[in-house]
């Protein structure tokens, strides 16, 4: 026993302690972080807009060419891995000029995740009952803020759940940002793991450290549908 | 006040509506009756363009809201319609469903339309609701609810889509009450209904619509007791 503990904590002191190895996890979470939190937005943005312009489309016949353009970009987008998006962006859309790498990393995800929140966000808003829409609209609103003020409350209710899931989703996902060098967490324990040669503990370690943040946005999202839910409280 | 030329609107190759004129006056309580599927919800809607006619014009006020260049928003804002499935706003409020057009629209200020809103909820019995969520209230409540919400417009005309038939049967009583109270008062009212007691009780004319077009029209008395056109004659005796 005494043995085991001894060879832990000295495998553990070389994995993380040693030569300030933690240092390089957390600026590997950093990392992960800021392009998680970067291209969520980028992608709630897109997401939302692209959504605007597609039910606008199903609902009224109206913009239907940026409607086609949309399509264009779902099928791009859907139909294609996203760690070839991101060595496309960085290598080849960016080829010429010498721009962050974070930058082109957040550009790719936020992209990609766009796609995915425009779908889940039009979902929402095509699962408003119409009737909604034309009760706003007899009471002389316009479609816009009847949209607005009506319809997109109830539909970001719906796909709260779902919009949580892509923002878990979207962090797992900027794990393959190392594929264009970016140090981030799993990158990190990679690095470490090369430099030690002992795999356990970096990489279940930043395991760890991904499913701690998974569950902390879980229980956000949870304590925010709760709150949402409340003018459905019988 | 509202004049309807020609009316017609078709769905693809389903023709619903062929060719309704008809006038209806300030102060009129216009009940329309007719089978299922006879056109009678269209033409409401059609009324404040929830459907566009496929041919025909519409006049509000000598205003023709039918022309490409009409504000429907501002025209509609003259119109109050109460759904079938009254289409409360389940995210807000009774109250903030009644502000919402209003003080979006800078029609009142907010103070203004609460004020005016408690003084509406209570004319229908209803203001210890005020700060509920629909889901709370009963069917009946509701409709009560959407339709003091329409009235926060201050419409000329409220358009009323099969107010009772989603109702349990011992609510219907209590919004018939309300629209009762609303025509007693001088409202203009147009109401698609299956209610013949209302129709025959309320209404200050009674249209019968078949196959997309007007076929009988007169006062309650005409149309109940004497119907002239065969059609009118055999729906009636089967709803009677």
């Amino acid at each position: 026993m005494q043995a085991w503990w001894n060879e832990f904590s000295a495998d553990f002191y070389q994995n993380f302690i040693a030569e300030m190895r933690y240092m390089d996890l957390l600026n590997g979470l950093k990392t992960t972080l800021i392009i998680t939190i970067f291209s969520v937005l980028l992608g709630f943005i897109i997401g939302f807009l692209v959504s605007i312009v597609r039910s606008t489309y199903d609902k009224t016949g109206r913009l239907k060419i940026l409607n086609f353009i949309c399509n264009i970009y779902l099928t791009i987008i859907r139909g294609t891995p996203v760690v070839l998006q991101l060595l496309i962006t960085y290598f080849v859309i960016f080829a010429s000029v010498r721009i962050d790498k974070t930058f082109a990393a957040v550009l790719a995800f936020g992209i990609n995740s766009g796609a995915y929140v425009a779908e889940i966000f039009r979902s929402g808003i095509m699962s408003v009952d119409n009737g909604q829409m034309e009760a706003g609209r007899s009471l002389g609103l316009s479609y816009n803020t009847t949209m607005w003020s009506i319809i997109m409350p109830q539909a970001l209710k719906n796909v709260l759940p779902a919009l949580g899931n892509e923002v878990i989703v979207l962090l797992k996902e900027t794990a393959v940002a190392g594929y264009i060098a970016i140090s981030d967490l799993t990158k990190a324990a990679d690095v470490i793991r090369s430099r030690t040669y002992e795999p356990f503990f970096p990489l279940i370690g930043v395991a760890i450290i991904y499913l701690i943040m998974v569950m902390g946005l879980t229980k956000c999202v949870s304590i925010l549908e709760r709150r949402l839910r409340e003018s459905d409280m019988r | 006040m509202i004049c309807v030329n020609n009316l017609h609107k078709s769905f693809g190759k389903l023709e619903v509506l062929n060719g309704i004129d008809e006038h209806i006056k300030k102060g009129e309580v216009v009940a329309i009756i007719g089978p299922s599927g006879s056109g009678k919800s269209t033409f409401l809607r059609c009324l404040n363009l929830l459907e566009t006619p496929t041919d025909g014009k519409i006049l509000l006020d000598g205003e023709e809201i039918t022309s490409k260049t009409c504000d429907i928003d501002k025209m509609r804002e003259k119109m109050g319609m109460v759904f079938q499935q009254f289409n409360l706003f389940p995210h807000l409020s009774v109250l903030d469903n009644m502000t919402l057009a209003p003080v979006k629209l800078n029609k009142m200020s907010k103070d203004d339309a609460q004020k005016k809103a408690l003084e509406l909820l209570k004319t229908v019995g209803l203001e210890e609701k005020a700060s509920e969520y629909p889901v709370k209230l009963s069917g009946g409540q509701k409709q009560r609810v959407a339709i003091v919400r329409a009235l926060m417009m201050d419409p000329e005309v409220m358009l009323f889509d099969e107010p009772t038939s989603a109702l349990d049967p011992e609510m219907v009583g209590e919004v018939l009450e309300v629209m009762k109270k609303l025509a007693d008062d001088g409202m203009t009212m147009v109401v698609v209904t299956h209610e013949m007691g209302f129709a025959k009780e309320v209404a200050s004319r009674v249209l019968f619509m078949d196959e997309g077009i007007i076929m009988e029209q007169g006062t309650p008395d005409q149309i109940f007791n004497q119907p002239t056109h065969p059609r009118t004659k055999s729906f009636l005796s089967k709803v009677l």
